[in-house]
């Protein structure tokens, strides 16, 4: 039985039905409270996180997101149930948390991760397809640096302890999430009173609709980096079909709820700086490449066990710190009395991006060896 | 004869990088070792849409791909 289980999901219908899913259940935590065009984005939903911890000060970007908690003890569970926990670590994990920090700044330049790059186009956003673009570029170049002969190295199997720590650390924010302490005066936590991170669904609902993908993504293996890194690489089409899937669904069910909305500006949590939606992603695809991952499928990783993945994980929520802190992350349309007052990347930003890009290729350069 | 390739502990997408590249230079049968089971079906995958036929070992946390032509 569970072999056979096995056997579908790392199947071409395997891997659409998980898509497909994704797709549907991200459209419809959109209409059940979370942002527009944000079903699941999951640099923004751990960013949002970043900010409830208070690590960044960004007053509309605060809340922990069961989506993220989800994703993990989802995969968890999965892992456990078909015997693939695996406790391993000690693959340049300084490494890894470097890149998860640029991953994120880069995806907030965007202002959104792959997923959401799917989700918003299926919502309408046009500039989807610059940052969807760049992602691809941001892929090319660390599949030539694959080629090459780029690798972190091996990791280690190690304690299964080891392997609990990123799940833990998921149900500890669950608990801060139900139980909302209050650390000081004016200490953590924080939650958005306004803005995107105010809008969520219902804490249940949000966190079954995330342990059912990640029960879903850790059996089909669903990565939205792999899907274009799989066809550059060597023309399978196996993870894209997945990809394919969760935007085709999302689109449907946009269209069925009537939220779909065509075109640049004003888009919900989005702006039009087209060269630095490209370039932000490109960051974020380049980063995602060299660590062998989505940001999805590292949160997936992680629940299997993976510590080398959890540390990018945490590199991203430390990256959102530093996006929001030092003013690197995009800045939204906003519509004032009627009139679309445009958004963009702060210079720092810019700066920021183009500095990710060269670490990366540095790292891309240096570690390398004769295959 | 043959090649051997240890892919034990590498991450995505290494172990099938390294298991086309020992099909391509066509030493058979190839042997490639990986210790997680997403590495186990991506070279079989890789291998079988390559027309190669792949028969697995397993042995303690550990999957030998047997890759023949």
């Amino acid at each position: 039985m569970r072999t056979r289980i096995t056997l579908f999901f790392a199947s071409r219908p395997g891997i659409i039905l998980a898509g497909a899913v994704i797709g549907i259940l991200a459209a419809l935590l959109q209409k059940a409270g979370n942002p527009p065009n944000m079903g699941i984005c999951v640099a923004c939903f751990e960013r949002d996180i970043a900010g409830a911890l208070g690590l960044h000060r960004a007053a509309f970007v605060q809340y922990i997101r069961p989506e993220i908690i989800g994703f993990v003890l989802g995969s968890l569970i999965a892992a456990l149930l078909f015997r693939e926990f695996k406790a391993r670590a000690g693959s340049a994990p300084i490494v890894r948390f470097v890149l998860g920090i640029l991953a994120m700044i880069g995806a907030l330049a965007f202002l959104g991760c792959p997923w959401r790059a799917l989700l918003r186009l299926a919502g309408g956003d046009l500039n989807a397809i610059t940052g969807l673009a760049g992602l691809s570029a941001g892929i090319f170049i660390g599949v030539l640096f694959l080629k090459s002969g780029y690798t972190l190295g091996k990791s280690n199997k190690t304690y299964p302890s080891a392997g609990w720590i990123m799940p833990v650390i998921m149900m500890i924010l669950f608990l801060l999430l139900v139980f909302r302490p209050k650390f000081g005066e004016a200490g953590a936590l924080f939650f958005s009173e306004k803005g995107p991170g105010s809008m969520h669904a219902p804490v249940f609902l949000s966190l079954l609709a995330g342990l059912f993908i990640g029960f879903l993504a850790q059996r089909t293996r669903f990565c939205t980096m792999g899907s274009l890194r799989d066809v550059m690489l060597m023309k399978d089409f196996h993870l894209a079909s997945g990809v394919a899937a969760l935007l085709i669904a999302a689109s449907i069910v946009n269209f069925t709820l009537g939220a779909v909305r065509f075109g640049f500006s004003p888009q919900p949590v989005a702006h039009g700086a087209h060269l630095w939606n490209f370039l932000g992603m490109a960051l974020a695809g380049l980063a995602f490449t060299l660590a062998g991952g989505c940001p999805g499928r590292q949160l997936f990783l992680a629940g299997e066990g993976d510590g080398d993945a959890a540390i990018f994980a945490l590199g991203m929520v430390v990256g959102a710190g530093i996006s929001h802190n030092f003013n690197l992350a995009g800045k939204p349309d906003g519509v004032v009395a009627g009139v679309v007052n445009a958004g963009g990347l702060p210079v720092e930003g810019m700066i920021a991006v183009a500095a990710g890009l060269a670490i990366c290729a540095a790292i891309g350069f240096s570690m390398r060896e004769n295959v | 004869m043959g090649k051997q390739v240890d892919a034990r502990g590498l991450s995505c997408p290494q172990p099938v990088i390294l298991a086309k590249k020992a099909i391509d230079e066509g030493n058979f049968p190839v042997e490639v070792t990986v210790d997680t089971v997403t590495s186990r079906e991506n070279v079989r995958r890789m291998a079988e849409n390559g027309g190669c036929r792949v028969r697995v070992e397993e042995a303690a946390d550990e999957f030998k791909l047997i890759i023949t032509r």
